[in-house]
């Protein structure tokens, strides 16, 4: 307890930081939830192939440490470029070929899981097998630097090096973890604007209220369950950018456990609903650093899982209340 | 729970019949061609009327609720009122059914029948009001204590247990007084063998009765839709209820299909049970209702028989302001 | 044109099916059948039949294996199959099991095998309670995601607690009391044509640490048990609640079933019999760790019942031999298992959701559902 006192503001920013990586994964669970009623299963893989875009794109470039503030911002962009491109398309990918058939024939939601956990197990285990595959089709010398160590951890070189812009209580707040908590809060705002503006925006909110009503108003189901996932991905994306830049190293089994607490924050705040998964990720951050600080690190991951154990409980609708539909995003 | 010791004969009609013998329970019928099996059901998918056979016994089995007598007053539903959000879906509701009768439930589309229904069933629990059974209130009741009590149901949109066979359906009905365990199954014990044995006799009798007797093995899925809300009508009847409510039986249902449906909820007042109807069609309720409930708007605007309710000037106007076929 | 209604497709005679054919044998015959076929299993790991056996490990050890692997999918298919409720921490009871064993036997105390099987398998089952009591009210999907967190924190319990072992675990896991009774001769092969070989035997019951046969033997033994348990269970009240539940949980309600009791009661003797693979499992390895209890074994248990058709205790039984028994039969693809579990899942439920030997009712159900596609087809082309 007097570690938590002692590092309080050390352990908020922290959490802060990590908690706007899981509110943007959650908000892939969110979206897909309110729309199909259907736990996205394989999201952290979405989110996993976004942190290797990040990573690649900036070996591939060349990124170091120590570079100039132009050639840092062109690396970052680049990194979002290549991450939201990857996790978009990936999501989309699973949409047409793990729900999409099962989808035709309504097949009941234990199904759908199962196809999710198995499309989960083939994404994470095709980027652990990564350097198998490149010596297969013979492009081993071209990509070595990219696939060495498929099951090992990939660091990426600390192209922002953190440095304290302000302190408080002690704590010391680094460039990082202002980029990384403004920069999520303002992607937020851009999807909800998204959301409540954009004829897309409206179309999965209508889907998500009532699918029949929204097929009979001519809304294409189809084209908005593609655009949920592809949204999902690209947010998963932009997550795996920032979860790059202040962690650094990502796996091919990375997706895992940020996957169920990205899950946990959507249920937290309220599944279906945007700004729960918002206010979600933040407050698991939080508690689960605050939490670790009181019981001990390598207990954080316990920490989580009871808090979503307590949660559904005592509050299975979240903090904000289900639906993507009535909560105007 | 029924208590275990109790002697399953007395007024109970099936312990007198511990082996399942369909065979035996339909020999005096001649209206019902027994099926082989449900391949000519199959064969023809234009639902033929099934025959009942009303002769066979169903009486509600005794199941230690005590009972009202004829006439006397089993369920009432007193001021009930409920809110969804901001949405009055009942408000301050009363009515009551007697021991024996045939109540009617009638209203447009969204009057908050089957919302009536489900706070009958313990579906929701009341914003204020209540419901008393047997002259005590229901209170916070679990939906599986109330049907201990003795109050049934079926449903509008069919929900049977699509991938277990007919007479599994009933037999979840009848379990419903049950109590064997694991320990008892898996021991054989006697209480397990007597269970099963009376259970078996109670399902196959009321499949015999409603004409199911046939199919009876066969998947609730596979049946054809009239035998399909047969079934569940049985299911519900297994449950030896006071009162079996039914949700628009009729839906769906051709002219002749409903004159032998009326027939059978005649039947099954005389055999012993309360019948609440929630129906649309104005001619089947008319036809069959001893005393008339109707509701537009979550309130009852109007009560009583069948030819009051005809010429209620309310009622006319609700039904000729929402659907005129149904009114006529 | 209304005549083709009844084509001879629609008519086509289904010729009686293995079951079928099995079912209408002679009571004698079937007994018989039944002891052979018992009879069979219990020498298989003497057999050393070609091709079934594996090269590279132990074939004993392996058949041990695949018997708990059974044992496991019988278990689950009880929470899965019967009552419906999907369970990812699977992997958490077995865990307990298994601890539970080494524990009481080795690091804490010194207790006799034969008592601690049933502490193992009461702490499960209670663990099993506990965890289902507040989370069974749920919502289904949410109950998947609460079980896979419950897995996962028996693990990190495990790992970070210095009273359970640590990331070290527990070793020297005594072996459980044995009989000598006979000893069986296996077959040799080498010389391409069966010779018993009475050098290599196994002896009725000793628990070694080089001879794995015995351990099968017990395997064997209590999954004759929990089957004869699941037949009489499933076949009664509590199987028809369960699966009335399974179908429609707020109808089976409306019918009396107090449903939240019966799923409790399905998860609480899941646990048991997880926890008893466990315990089972620990007994042979004498030796174990928290790594042996990673989430991705939740999955394959999970495939084991969905690869088989989960509500049929058969096919549940072929899915555990499946995904236990090709793994180690061909060891040069064992990198390649996860990825083809993933794609085995997913085409499975694409192609045949209901499993590879579905409930019989399923399989029922569909014959009838494709005659009834026919007539419409007939009914349409008219």
């Amino acid at each position: 307890m007097q570690n938590l006192i002692d590092n309080f503001f050390a352990y908020t920013i922290t959490g802060l930081t990590i908690g706007a990586v899981y509110a943007l994964v959650a908000l892939g669970y969110t979206l897909v939830y309110g729309v199909l009623r259907l736990i996205n299963f394989a999201h952290s893989e979405v989110f996993m192939y976004g942190t290797f875009a990040a990573l690649w794109v900036v070996m591939l470039l060349g990124g170091r440490p120590g570079a100039g503030v132009g050639q840092v911002i062109f690396w970052v962009a680049m990194m979002f470029v290549a991450a939201m491109a990857m996790s978009g398309f990936i999501a989309v990918l699973l949409e047409r070929v793990a729900y999409r058939p099962l989808r035709k024939r309504n097949a009941p939601p234990l199904i759908a899981l199962i196809s999710a956990i198995g499309a989960s197990f083939v994404l994470a285990e095709i980027m652990g097998l990564r350097s198998r595959i490149t010596s297969w089709v013979g492009l081993d010398d071209n990509l070595r630097d990219y696939v060495r160590n498929s099951r090992n951890n990939a660091g990426m070189p600390t192209i922002i090096a953190p440095q304290p812009i302000f302190t408080i209580g002690g704590y010391h707040v680094t460039n990082v973890d202002v980029f990384v908590i403004v920069g999520a809060i303002a992607i937020m705002v851009l999807l909800d604007q998204f959301v409540k503006r954009s004829r897309l925006g409206r179309g999965i909110r209508a889907v998500a209220m009532d699918p029949e009503s929204a097929a009979l108003m001519g809304v294409n189901r189809d084209r908005v369950i593609q655009v949920t996932f592809l949204v999902g991905g690209v947010m998963a994306g932009a997550a795996a950018v920032f979860y790059m830049l202040k962690i650094g190293i990502t796996r091919y089994d990375a997706g895992f456990i940020l996957g169920v607490k990205a899950f946990t924050a959507a249920v937290l705040g309220g599944i279906g609903n945007l700004r729960g998964a918002l206010l979600g990720g933040f407050i698991l951050g939080l508690a689960e650093n605050y939490g670790s600080a009181v019981v001990g690190s390598q207990w954080k991951d316990v920490v989580a899982f009871v808090l979503l154990i307590l949660i559904l409980l005592f509050r299975p609708t979240g903090l904000l209340g289900e639906s993507l539909g009535k909560a105007r995003a | 729970m029924s208590d275990p010791t109790q002697p399953t004969s007395g007024d109970d009609p099936t312990a007198a019949a511990a082996t399942p013998d369909p065979a035996g329970t339909s020999a005096g019928t001649s209206s019902v061609p027994v099926e082989p099996t449900g391949e000519r059901a199959l064969a023809d998918p234009a639902d033929e009327v099934t025959d009942i056979n009303p002769e066979v016994d169903i009486a509600p089995e005794d199941i230690g609720v005590p009972v009202v007598s004829e006439g006397e007053r089993l369920l009432e539903v007193d001021e009930v009122t409920l809110r969804f959000g901001g949405v009055v879906a009942l408000n301050e509701v009363s009515f009551h059914i007697n021991k024996g009768e045939i109540l009617g439930l009638i209203g447009p589309n969204g009057a908050g029948k089957t919302t009536c229904f489900n706070v009958m069933t313990g579906v929701y629990q009341p914003t204020s009001g209540g419901v008393r059974y047997l002259g005590k209130p229901l209170g916070k009741r679990k939906k599986f204590q109330i049907t201990k009590l003795g109050i049934a149901r079926t449903f509008q949109n069919i929900r049977l247990f699509a991938n277990m066979t007919a007479l599994e359906n009933v037999l979840v009905g009848v379990d419903a007084h049950h109590s064997t365990g694991v320990v008892s199954a898996m021991f054989r014990l006697p209480k397990h063998r007597r269970e099963e044995a009376q259970g078996y006799a109670r399902a196959l009798e009321l499949l015999t009765f409603m004409g199911l007797d046939g199919k009876a093995d066969e998947l609730a899925r596979n049946l054809p839709y009239g035998d399909q809300r047969r079934l569940e009508i049985a299911r519900a009847l297994a449950t030896s209820p006071q009162l079996l409510c039914l949700d628009e039986p009729a839906a769906g249902f051709n002219p002749a299909e409903k004159a032998k449906l009326m027939e059978l909820i005649r039947t099954i007042r005389d055999q012993g049970y309360t019948v609440l109807l929630i129906e649309h069609d104005m001619k089947l309720v008319m036809g069959v209702t001893d005393r008339i409930v109707v509701l537009e708007f979550g309130r009852k605007i109007a009560e009583g028989s069948p030819a009051e309710i005809r010429d209620n000037p309310a009622v006319i106007a609700a039904y000729l302001g929402v659907d005129e076929e149904d009114a006529s | 044109m209304s005549t083709t209604t009844s084509t001879p497709a629609a008519r086509k005679p289904t010729s009686p099916g293995f079951r079928e054919r099995v079912t209408n044998l002679p009571k004698a015959v079937k007994i018989l059948l039944w002891v052979l076929f018992a009879i069979f299993l219990f020498l298989l790991p003497l057999l050393n039949i070609p091709f079934i056996t594996t090269e590279g490990s132990d074939f004993g050890g392996v058949l041990f294996t695949v018997a708990t692997y059974v044992l496991v999918a019988l278990g689950l298919n009880i929470v899965v199959g019967y009552a419906g409720l999907l369970d990812l921490g699977y992997v958490g009871f077995y865990a307990i099991g298994a601890y539970t064993i080494g524990v009481l036997t080795s690091e804490h105390a010194h207790m006799s095998w034969v008592v601690v099987v049933p502490i193992a398998i009461v702490i499960a089952m209670i663990s099993g309670i506990i965890l289902g009591a507040p989370t069974l009210r749920v919502r289904g999907d949410y109950l998947a995601i609460v079980t896979l967190g419950f897995g996962e924190i028996v693990r990190l319990t495990l790992v970070n607690s210095e009273w359970l072992g640590g990331a070290q675990g527990i070793s020297d896991i005594p072996k459980p009391p044995g009989f000598e009774l006979f000893e069986v001769p296996s077959i040799d092969w080498s010389s391409g044509a069966p010779v018993v070989d009475l050098d290599t035997t196994s002896t009725f019951l000793k628990f070694g640490i080089n001879d794995f046969v015995p351990y099968y033997w017990l395997a064997l033994g209590i999954i004759s048990l929990v089957l004869l348990f699941d037949i009489l269970v499933k076949s009664s009240r509590v199987g028809r609640a369960w699966e009335a539940t399974r179908e429609d949980e707020d109808a089976a309600e409306l019918m009396g079933v107090p449903t939240f009791r019966f799923k409790l009661l399905a998860f609480a003797l899941g646990a048991a019999i997880g926890g008893l693979s466990g315990a089972l499992f620990a007994t042979k390895a004498g030796f174990i760790s928290p790594d042996s209890f990673q989430l991705l074994l939740s999955i394959l248990f999970l495939a084991a019942v969905v690869v088989g058709g989960a509500g049929n205790r058969w096919g549940v039984i072929v899915g555990a031999i499946v995904v236990s028994y090709f793994p180690e039969r061909f060891r040069e693809f064992a990198d390649f298992r996860v990825l083809v579990f993933g794609l085995a899942l997913m085409l499975l439920a694409i192609f045949r959701p209901q499993g590879l030997l579905p409930p019989r009712r399923t399989v029922r159900a569909k014959r009838a559902d494709e005659r009834q596609a026919v007539l419409e087809e007939g009914e349409a082309s008219v």
